[in-house]
């Protein structure tokens, strides 16, 4: 091809900048996570770790919509569908849990706008 | 192809006809769902209600509303413009608008009556929802999900009867306390009384019917000829808030 060797190399230059973020591997140390205070989760912590926002979105419209209120797990165990009353009585220190992951991943849910993390109940304006 | 003047005039009827007769059937499809929002007769076991007895009434206690609003995290912005309501009093007059007359009863006019959303078998405010953010339970309760929530207050023109509020400001600068067992609302959405769906569902009686120690208010199920409710029903004359509009509340009064 015409010029490939001065077109090639700046080319491959280009497509490795463009991946760096990809495969150069986390940055920074992972966040350490608050460790929550009971002895398992709802389902297994891998799974809840990639999709316990489609879980909480589904309990929600589960509870709102089709007044299901109770969980039944892989394990068979049951549970209340709630995330403060559930999710939070367990990990209960948001700011160490909830809050260190979203901002070190860069999500901004607006779960805690309205619903509420007991320990700052006492909090006049809560963000 | 040649065509003649007949047969175009010709083709152009057919193709007119063809038009109409498509927008015909457009319209009796449109005419079918608009009739899907009339009242729709429910087999469904339970319709919940509420017999409020005003004679029972103590004008000056408001404790359903404090324990209400308290529990639902309902802040008091301090002013009428801003104000967030599930249950409240308000005069006879206001209640009952089109039960007003020149020689009522003493004092009547004036009285203070508790309100709270109606819960309504034909609701107006499910109907104009855009988002269906508001919608009719299988036993009654109107329901709303917050998160569906855009804020077009098209409820609140819909609601005959005041019973909905909106968010102007966050609730939460004014919420001393905050009751972690119930979420509070955001800045922009519309609220009003769920009547307690979250405890209902789990067998226990809404906030102010149990708080309530005079026994103003009975909750049970209307489609249930053996329940207090309707045992109530059956001995009182009840009367309901502005039953000429057809919006069938599920709360009754007995004045």
């Amino acid at each position: 091809m015409y010029n490939l060797k001065w077109i090639l190399p700046p080319f491959l230059a280009f497509l490795a900048i463009l991946t760096y973020p990809l495969w150069s591997g986390p940055k920074g140390a992972m966040p350490e996570l608050a460790k929550p205070k009971g002895e398992a989760c709802v389902e297994s912590a891998t799974w809840m770790r990639a999709n316990h926002m489609q879980l909480l979105d589904h309990w929600r419209e589960e509870v709102v919509r089709n007044q299901s209120r109770v969980y039944v797990n892989q394990a068979g165990q049951r549970f209340e569908k709630s995330l403060t009353k559930t999710c939070l009585s367990c990990h209960n220190n948001k700011q160490e849990f909830c809050d260190r992951c979203h901002n070190y991943t860069s999500v901004k849910p607006y779960c805690f706008e309205c619903h509420v993390d007991p320990k700052l109940s006492e909090v006049s304006h809560v963000q | 192809m040649s065509s003649d003047r007949r047969t175009f005039i010709k083709r152009l009827g057919m193709g007119a006809a063809v038009g109409l007769g498509s927008l015909a059937i457009l319209e009796k499809t449109a005419l079918v769902e608009a009739s899907s929002s009339e009242p729709v007769e429910t087999n469904s076991e339970t319709r919940w209600g509420m017999l409020i007895d005003m004679s029972l009434c103590d004008p000056e206690c408001n404790d359903c509303q404090k324990v209400c609003h308290a529990k639902h995290n309902v802040p008091d912005h301090g002013n009428k413009k801003d104000e967030i309501k599930w249950i409240w009093k308000a005069p006879f007059k206001n209640v009952f608008t089109d039960m007003n007359h020149t020689y009522l009863q003493a004092g009547l006019l004036e009285k203070p009556f508790l309100t709270l959303c109606n819960h309504c078998d034909n609701p107006p405010c499910v109907r104009v929802c855009p988002t269906q953010a508001t919608f009719k339970r299988d036993d009654g309760i109107v329901q709303m999900d917050y998160h569906r929530c855009i804020g077009c207050r098209f409820c609140m023109a819909g609601c005959p009867y005041g019973s909905r509020s909106f968010n102007w400001r966050d609730p939460r600068e004014n919420l001393k306390q905050l009751d972690p067992s119930f979420p509070s609302r955001e800045r922009g959405v519309v609220e009003k009384c769920n009547l307690c769906a979250e405890r209902v569902d789990v067998g226990q009686l809404p906030h102010c019917v149990e708080t309530c120690t005079n026994g103003v208010l009975i909750f049970g199920n209307l489609n249930d000829p053996e329940s207090a409710i309707r045992k109530a029903l059956n001995e009182k004359k009840t009367i309901q808030r502005k039953p000429a509009l057809g919006t069938r509340p599920s709360v009754f009064y007995v004045i």
